[in-house]
């Protein structure tokens, strides 16, 4: 059984109580029954139709990669197509015009992310799964460290140890005394607030989207089994489930680019010189 | 409803050390997929299509060159058969000018030789002619005497009548030669001088 469908016999069930009322859906959402768990090492594993899903979605997406480059043409098939007008959106966009000349190394890697975040993403809207793995914290905060991870190690490779922290904790033509105020808020920006916004951002939009999703079509059945007037409102509340369900297909796109172009910008910093 | 219990104890934002591996390894395999895999394939693809471009310009622009080339092996032929022709036209002209100035010295040569000619051969009539009338004067002369000394020296009007017939014969050819010419013919040649030709330069 899905989480959603936990919610909906509750929300049955709450009808069924008189006086009891709408019973929105809770954070139970994003911890689904444990289908199995195990333990490596002391690190406790627990395997749920999330972490399902998640595997599917990368391996999905790894299948379709595949196929697109498996017969390389130059004139491409549909599939190949496809394949690389979304490998060329960020080769292109992204890892050259954004990181810069020096970017072009950086493809493969941001083109992962943005497949990864993609598919995963797309797992919100498609039947049976109807929720992303993003919408767990632990899988952007996994991508956001990677991230952090590889632009500082990228900003230490191209500019050297010292260099680099300099120029972020002194920049460059700033008067000195102002040191005081800039160090601290740079050091701040460029070690945590940036791995933690790049997650907490994707994070959040998949979380309220499934939230947003969820409370519509529950919302829908719960209108619709009421006695009174407000069944009207029924087919209201499942229209805009539906609504949702195209406003939340922009935002999956949305959210592996915002991730992905970030992520560039961030490279960008590393690769040129200080500002 | 355990499920909810169990949901109400946890944070969203501090996932269990479990999840995050299991998104690391999600991750990586797709991340090893795509750089071991798909990109390389992809940027060939790329590399290809831009030769296959590139390649297509190239051909149009050497055959572009080639076309050019030839146009300027074209004029510069038309421009050298021009020039040809303006030559040969010249050189004809000149060696027209040559022919035409040579037969024209030829034959003012030829004129020359002929006039000389005959001018040698009417010197050589008139010397003959001279010769001739001399030696006939001579016994003309002695035959008339002869005449005139056998009729009678006494007839005086006779004698006079020859005489002065002489004379007369004389007086005429003096007035046939021009009066105003100034150049004394010479004495054998009085009689015949105006029947003898003289070229123009050198009256």
């Amino acid at each position: 059984m899905t989480s959603s469908a936990h919610a909906l016999g509750d929300v049955l069930a709450v009808e069924s109580d008189p006086g009891g009322g709408f019973t929105p859906p809770g954070l139970g959402e994003f911890y689904p029954e444990v289908l199995t768990s195990f333990s490596v090492l002391g690190v406790g594993f627990e395997i749920t139709r999330i972490t399902i899903i998640a595997w599917v979605a990368t391996l999905a997406m790894i299948a379709f990669l595949v196929a697109a480059v498996r017969k390389p043409q130059i004139v491409p098939g549909k599939m190949q197509f496809i394949g690389e007008t979304g490998y060329s959106f960020v080769r292109d966009g992204i890892a050259r015009d954004v990181v810069g000349p020096k970017g072009l190394p950086f493809a493969p890697f941001l083109a992962s992310l943005f497949f990864f975040i993609l598919a995963n993403n797309l797992m919100a809207i498609i039947p049976l799964a109807q929720i992303s793995p993003m919408s767990k914290f632990a899988f952007p905060l996994v991508l956001a460290l990677i991230c952090w991870v590889v632009y500082i190690a990228v900003g230490i490779k191209n500019q050297g140890l010292w260099p680099y922290f300099r120029d972020i904790m002194f920049l460059p033509g700033v008067p000195k005394p102002m040191y005081i105020l800039i160090t601290p808020l740079e050091l701040l920006q460029n070690f945590i607030v940036r791995p933690f916004t790049l997650a907490i951002r994707l994070f959040a939009n998949m979380f309220a989207g499934h939230m947003l999703l969820v409370t519509f079509a529950l919302g829908a059945t719960y209108l619709l089994s009421v006695d009174n007037f407000s069944v009207v409102f029924g087919p209201v509340s499942a229209l805009m489930a539906i609504v949702m369900t195209f406003f939340e297909l922009l935002v999956i796109f949305l959210q592996a680019y915002v991730f992905t172009m970030l992520m560039g910008t961030y490279l960008n910093g590393s690769v040129e010189a200080a500002h | 409803m355990n499920i909810l219990a169990a949901a109400e104890g946890a944070n969203p934002l501090l996932p269990p050390l479990g999840e995050i591996i299991v998104g690391l390894i999600a991750f990586a395999v797709l991340l090893f997929v795509v750089v071991k895999f798909v990109a390389p394939r992809f940027e060939q693809v790329f590399q290809a299509r831009r030769a296959a471009i590139e390649g297509g310009i190239e051909r149009a622009e050497a055959m572009q060159a080639e076309a050019k080339a030839a146009l300027e092996q074209y004029r510069a032929q038309l421009a050298e058969a021009r020039n040809e022709a303006a030559q040969i036209r010249d050189s004809a002209r000149a060696e027209g000018q040559q022919i035409i100035e040579q037969l024209r010295a030829q034959a003012q040569e030829e004129s020359a030789r002929i006039v000389a000619r005959g001018e040698e051969q009417l010197a050589a009539a008139r010397q003959q002619v001279v010769a001739e009338l001399r030696g006939q004067i001579g016994s003309l002369a002695v035959e008339l005497a002869g005449r005139v000394v056998g009729e009678s020296l006494a007839d005086d009007a006779r004698r006079s009548g020859t005489v002065d017939r002489f004379l007369d014969e004389l007086d005429q050819m003096a007035a046939s030669n021009p009066a105003g010419n100034g150049a004394v013919q010479p004495a054998e040649g009085a009689n015949t001088g105006s029947s003898v030709y003289v070229p123009e330069g050198k009256r």
